[in-house]
């Protein structure tokens, strides 16, 4: 279901299993056992709405339904370096859009995947308080600004050694 | 009580009733989208809204509850302004290709559009054509005529299953299975009440049409039809008949005017089902195998069990359903008889059932049926062949299946296959003087339960219509609470009456008039006139044992009308 192989271990099974049972019975327990399994595995993996939808007797379609409409709920894992990019007012005026088409186009992924190594994930955020350096990106909480999107294969470059 | 007064007339209602129920009082009609009697009732299309006193801005009135005194107005330019404005956004992402749509004339956004002079363009059109799904055996799916009422989604729920739902959000939200997963690999059960549930057409069963008129016209092809019993009750309102009215004779006629083809009546393999079933029933309990046994001539209930209750599979009569029975007498019996190369022999079942079409597609039942239609599917051959319906004269089945019990033609609603199947049984264990009607299994509730003594011996039973209800069933019978021999289930809430392959019904009959009722009393009246009212009375039945298959449950018996099932994974 996910171009990504699902990798989850058995000790974050057991802590989504107890997350399950305390929940179970609940009248709107959904979305917190959700949140804790975005928690456990950093997003909400196919294999991951499965076990919740069987454990709370829930259709799957349901639990897909919710997991797609908020967007904090994500369906792709994150990859080592989260690289963002700010798509606030000030930021997309100057050109931050055209970052992020080459932040795409370097990695092969789109906005919201990650890469099928797991090394990048890409998102987009809205004004990190930065604008007198817009455009902004961010990779694993390293700000860099006033980009042009020659810049981005050089920056990218240096995480792709280690 | 509460007292209101809608467009001046003065209504006195419940409290806590809607002003839609408070409106349908006073005869005054609000049109509605999204609502759905027993259905659904969210409040989300903005189509029934209406002013009322004490009320902010205009109220949905399927949700909004009376007051006493309130005043509402269903009629000023105001409503009439919003309901025109609602009607052209939904068109504006609407694909509007009405013409040739399988719902034209018979689509709730087309009738209100027209009733409210909304125009189709007023806000453009969405271009961007989404995927249609017709990898499934039963139901294509066609995002871009959906409107988003989520009706659908109700029914799916309704019937305990939850294959689809919405997806995603804003502009990007779709109904559909979960991922991009078709509904074919879903536990889609393919009872189809979603598609009757649509009100325009995003949902349609997959056409059988062009396959059977193409055998019609192959002259190396054979064609016959045989009808279930719930299509003679049907069949009229998609020619504009009263429902419940049986149509039976011309129904006949009609199918032999589509071309060279004969017509027999499925209700004679019910009958040969009740043969089967109830000999499979006393071995059962005799033999100490699985009990209860549940009933398998529902191709919907029957996946359900595979994919929710697969430890139940040995409570599953072995039996085929009456459309695979017949299929496979047709295909054996039938060509041996007549000389006929059963390749040559194009086999059509007229079903008021989605699920059929899927169980058409099971392997394990070895490919018997060449086509199964809907009784809508067989309307529309009708209309296309130009056939005057409501004016035909009458004809009989063909034979030598033409003449059924009563008890076979009640197949067709809840209840009807247990009534059928103890009248049999009152007999072969009481002899003379048995009970003949069963009224206690009768009726459209959603779980019925009974116990009678036949010839000294004592059954409980049970009959369920609807999943939901068949689920609590199963879950009493799980727990050790309940504890029944024999019990009836069939996933349409009223049984095939009430199927996914059935007519569609305007939203304003269907919420107001009682169809599953008016329908199934039509079968009752046909089995109160027939002279044989019990399935082991059924000649035909009596010439298949005597000329084929020897009894019931014989070797070949279990060779051509029995089957198997299997676990089923959800996704």
């Amino acid at each position: 279901m996910s171009h990504i192989a699902f990798e989850g271990t058995k000790e974050q099974m057991k802590a989504l299993l107890s997350c399950i049972s305390a929940h179970k019975g609940e009248a709107g327990a959904l979305m917190p056992v959700m949140h804790e399994a975005q928690n456990i595995y950093g997003y909400l993996p196919a294999e991951v709405q499965t076990v919740i939808a069987e454990k709370l007797n829930i259709p799957l379609a349901e639990v897909y339904g919710v997991a797609t409409f908020y967007s904090q709920f994500s369906l792709t894992p994150k990859g080592k370096h989260k690289v963002s990019i700010c798509l606030g007012t000030a930021c997309y005026v100057k050109g931050s859009d055209k970052i992020l088409e080459a932040v795409e186009h370097e990695l092969r992924i789109k906005c919201g995947e990650c890469t099928p190594d797991k090394k990048f994930s890409i998102e987009s955020c809205r004004c990190v308080g930065a604008c007198g350096l817009a455009p902004v990106m961010i990779i694993d909480g390293e700000v860099y600004g006033r980009l042009k999107p020659d810049d981005v294969k050089g920056i990218l470059d240096k995480y792709l050694q280690d | 009580m509460v007292n209101l007064k809608i467009n001046g007339i003065a209504v006195s209602v419940p409290e806590g009733s809607t002003i839609l129920q408070a409106a349908k009082l006073a005869n005054v009609r609000i049109p509605t989208l999204c609502y759905l009697k027993d259905v659904q009732c969210v409040g989300s299309c903005r189509l029934c809204l209406v002013e009322a006193t004490g009320a902010r801005g205009l109220v949905a009135a399927c949700v909004y509850p009376v007051s006493e005194g309130m005043e509402v107005r269903t009629n000023t330019p105001r409503v009439r302004r919003s309901r025109k404005t609602t009607i052209e956004l939904i068109l504006s992402t609407h694909k509007k290709k009405c013409l040739s749509c399988v719902r034209s004339m018979n689509c709730e956004l087309q009738k209100l559009a027209l009733e409210y002079n909304a125009e189709e363009d007023r806000f453009g059109t969405d271009h961007d054509l989404k995927p249609i799904d017709d990898l499934s055996a039963s139901v294509v799916r066609d995002n871009s005529k959906c409107i988003m009422c989520t009706r659908c989604v109700a029914a799916c729920e309704h019937q305990t299953i939850g294959a689809i739902g919405p997806k995603n959000r804003g502009y990007s939200k779709v109904i559909g299975s979960p991922y991009d997963v078709s509904l074919a690999f879903t536990p889609c059960v393919n009872c189809g009440q979603c598609v009757v549930a649509c009100p325009v057409g995003a949902l349609y069963e997959k056409s059988a049409v062009a396959e059977v008129w193409g055998a019609i016209v192959d002259p190396s092809k054979k064609v016959v039809f045989y009808t279930a019993p719930s299509v003679r009750a049907t069949l009229g309102e998609a020619f504009g008949l009263p429902v419940g009215t049986n149509v039976e004779g011309r129904m006949v006629t009609a199918i032999k005017q589509l071309g060279d083809v004969e017509c027999f009546n499925m209700d004679i393999t019910a009958d040969l089902t009740i043969m089967e079933e109830a000999t499979e029933l006393l071995s059962r309990l005799e033999n100490g195998n699985p009990t209860p046994m549940f009933t398998s001539c529902c191709p919907g209930w029957v996946k359900f069990l595979e994919h929710y209750y697969p430890q139940y599979i040995p409570n599953l009569s072995t039996c085929k359903s009456p459309q695979e029975m017949f299929s496979a007498v047709l295909k054996t019996y039938y060509c041996r008889k007549n000389g006929i190369n059963p390749d040559d022999l194009f086999v059509v079942s007229v079903i008021p059932c989605t699920a059929k079409k899927f169980e058409v597609s099971r392997e394990e039942l070895g490919g018997y049926t060449d086509a199964a239609l809907t009784t809508r599917e067989l309307a529309k051959m009708i209309k296309e062949a130009g056939i005057d319906f409501a004016n035909l004269s009458e004809s009989e089945y063909d034979l030598p299946f033409g003449d059924a019990s009563g008890a076979g033609a009640i197949f067709g609603a809840t209840g009807g296959v247990m009534e059928a199947a103890l009248r049999t049984a009152a007999v072969k264990l009481g002899g003379d003087g048995a009970p003949l009607e069963f009224k206690e299994v009768r009726g459209t509730e959603g779980v019925k339960e009974a116990e009678y003594t036949l010839g000294g011996t004592t059954v409980k039973i049970a009959v369920a219509s609807g999943l939901g209800n068949a689920r609590k069933v199963l879950d009493a019978i799980k727990s050790g609470e309940k504890d029944y021999a024999f019990v009836e289930i069939m996933a349409c809430p009223g049984g095939c009456v009430n199927g996914g392959g059935q007519p569609y019904v305007h939203d304003e009959v269907r919420n107001n008039v009682d169809l599953k009722t008016l329908r199934a009393q039509a079968l009752y009246d046909y089995d109160g006139e027939r002279n044989i009212r019990r399935s082991h009375e059924t000649p035909a039945v009596e010439m298949l044992y005597n000329e084929f298959f020897g009894s019931p449950n014989s070797a070949k018996a279990h060779k051509l009308l029995h089957t198997k099932y299997s676990k089923r994974e959800k996704y």
